[in-house]
């Protein structure tokens, strides 16, 4: 795998390739090797204990953390190297915290994500508009359009985020924990937006604590811990693996409700 | 009204950005035609205020001359105030932090050092009169290097390790200040005292000329960054991500706005305040958008300064105040206004 070519020919290979990933922050290995592809509408959801590794890997991805070995090709680019503005088209990634130094407008903040795409002043032109409406729609934060960022709540600071992301449009989001805080209402809407973008063409990659989701929503599920893809599957079979019971210390039980609807507890 | 100026609710359209920047440049063409025409005349009566008319700007006029000495002084303060005002607005979205400003970051103090070194040494007189000047702007450039030095781990430049540093190098300069200043003798220590207070008294055409492209093209490149610096408000991975080239705009605006600094500390002496209570204000006034906030503070800080040393050559005309000092009294009151009233908001920048 290591010696994987990174020629992306359209419609032959994944979007996003990882050959044998290694990361280091200070002496320790965080990223240990890890090797996956992901393809044009391919939902990926990333479960772990903490610490894990997967927020280094997700920002590894996103060309943000300096490999320490191995290769990460987006779409035929290294993250790393390439002009920023080309990987800004490509993906968009939404850290697990995310912290606004001046009071701008919700509105304002989700047209942050239209950068790439323009230029001179960037005043916002009819199609940025149209792509913020769409994006805040998409989540839900219509209303709050004209609100201060620094006056919402936790969860609807995070909607704004996931909105900003979603206006950037990329091909491929890359989401740490998108759903922290949120309501299970909005948890779950942002899990349909997201299968209804990769439904479309796009595709995901998404950190996340919420094991029900993850089963429910995941196409592959991918379970990190100690740096490496300790196993990857559908979500069901991942969740009742050894590796899982492993890796975070107890067992999860996946069953389905009378109504048909699967679910997910640690045991 | 108040709506299309804050912007409340709404995002920067062109027609606002016309309109407030228009009124902006209104107001300081307004007052920098009427600031020299202001003056403290002295009879057998007492002193009162003097407005020369507009005919003085014609040749020939009696005041002609007496014209022709405060339009310097009025064309240095509008670009002194402005590259401190735009210098410390760039900073502080640079930074992530309210509290850049040239003198938190150390250069002032460098600068500073490097004057007293000059007069020190009495090389005041040398290229034309510009020793000491020249010597603040080199001392600002060589800090700023080593701040950055400092500061840099690998290619980043992390906010908390940069106003680290440039504390750190502020206190040392300062320190090396008092020691020169102990081992001078009388009139030197005078005049580098003098100095440091910051003033535009006896400006002269040319230096303002000499300074003013720098100046207005450093100016022109912050504001080309303006976009980047609105990014770089969520962070700089984020900001990476939504396609800014963060390194690129770390090292540009930095060493932009260490040259203005530099700049408008060699024409005027160390001037504090500005840089920091200018965007702060318009900050609140305005918005965050630095499209619009960055040239606002230029052009707000031209008008600040040029207001302060209005009043410093009025006060207790015939005799002069140092303009710095001036900013300095006015200053302090000002913002602890705007942090009360920021803090009752419970919001560190506030937009009004």
């Amino acid at each position: 795998m290591t010696g994987a070519t990174t020629r992306v020919l359209p419609g032959a290979m994944a979007w996003l390739v990882l050959a044998d990933v290694r990361v280091a922050l200070g002496a320790r290995e965080v990223v240990a090797g890890v090797s996956a592809e992901v393809g044009s509408g391919e939902l990926v959801v990333i479960i772990g204990p903490n610490g894990a590794g997967k927020t280094t890997l997700l920002r590894a991805i996103a060309g943000l953390a300096p490999l320490r070995s191995g290769r990460v090709t987006v779409r035929g680019h290294d993250p790393a190297r390439a002009d920023r503005r080309v990987i800004a088209r490509e993906l968009a990634y939404l850290p697990q915290q995310y912290e606004l130094a001046f009071p701008f407008l919700v509105e304002e903040v989700v047209l942050l994500g239209r950068y790439a795409g323009q230029t001179g002043l960037g005043l916002a032109s009819a199609v940025d508009v149209a792509a913020a409406r769409g994006a805040m729609a998409a989540c839900d934060v219509e209303a709050l359009a004209s609100r201060r960022f620094d006056e919402l709540s936790g969860g609807e600071a995070r909607r704004v985020i996931i909105a900003q992301a979603l206006c950037q449009g990329a091909k491929i989001l890359l989401l740490d924990e998108p759903t922290a805080g949120l309501d299970p209402a909005h948890a779950r809407a942002v899990f349909e937006m997201l299968r209804t973008q990769c439904e479309a063409g796009a595709a995901a990659v998404v950190v996340t604590h919420d094991l029900d989701l993850a089963l429910r929503y995941a196409g592959t599920l991918w379970l990190v811990a100690g740096g490496r893809l300790a196993a990857r599957g559908t979500p069901a079979d991942v969740l009742a693996s050894a590796e899982t019971r492993e890796a975070f210390g107890l067992g999860i039980h996946v069953g389905t409700l009378p109504a048909g609807t699967p679910f997910a507890v640690p045991t | 009204m108040s709506g299309f100026i804050s912007g409340r609710g709404r995002r920067l359209t062109g027609a606002r950005l016309a309109g407030v920047l228009g009124v902006c440049v209104v107001v300081t063409i307004v007052l920098a035609a009427i600031a020299p025409l202001v003056g403290i005349g002295v009879d057998r009566s007492g002193r009162h205020l003097e407005l020369l008319d507009l005919g003085a700007f014609a040749d020939g006029h009696p005041a002609h001359a007496i014209l022709w000495i405060r339009i310097p002084r009025v064309l240095a303060s509008l670009l002194v105030g402005g590259a401190l005002a735009g210098a410390g607005c760039a900073l502080q979205a640079l930074l992530r932090n309210p509290l850049a400003e040239p003198f938190t970051l150390g250069i002032s103090s460098g600068s500073a050092l490097a004057a007293v070194l000059a007069i020190r040494f009495g090389i005041e007189g040398a290229f034309g009169g510009l020793g000491v000047g020249g010597a603040a702007l080199i001392g600002a450039m060589l800090t700023l290097l080593l701040v950055w030095r400092l500061a840099r781990v690998g290619t980043q430049l992390p906010p908390a390790t940069l106003v680290l540093a440039g504390v750190t190098m502020s206190m040392f300069c300062s320190a090396a200040s008092v020691l020169v200043q102990y081992t001078s003798d009388f009139a030197e220590v005078s005049r580098m005292l003098r100095w440091m207070m910051g003033g535009l008294d006896s400006m002269r055409l040319s230096a303002v000329g000499t300074a003013a492209p720098a100046i207005l093209g450093a100016l022109i490149v912050l504001i080309l960054y303006a976009r980047e610096l609105n990014a770089l408000a969520a962070g700089t991975e984020v900001a990476a991500s939504l396609g800014v080239a963060v390194a690129r705009t770390q090292i540009v605006v930095f060493a932009t706005a260490s040259l203005l600094v530099g700049a408008a500390i060699a024409l005027a002496g160390p001037i504090g305040f500005i840089g920091l209570i200018v965007p702060h204000a318009l900050r609140a006034l305005l918005g965050p958008d630095h499209r619009l906030l960055l040239p606002a503070s230029v052009l707000g800080g031209g008008v600040l300064l040029t207001l302060c040393d209005t009043l410093a050559r009025l006060l207790i005309a015939p005799a002069q105040l140092p303009t710095g000092a001036v900013t300095a009294v006015l200053g302090g009151p000002f913002f602890v206004m705007i942090l009360v009233g920021q803090k009752r908001r419970a919001a560190l920048w506030g937009r009004g």
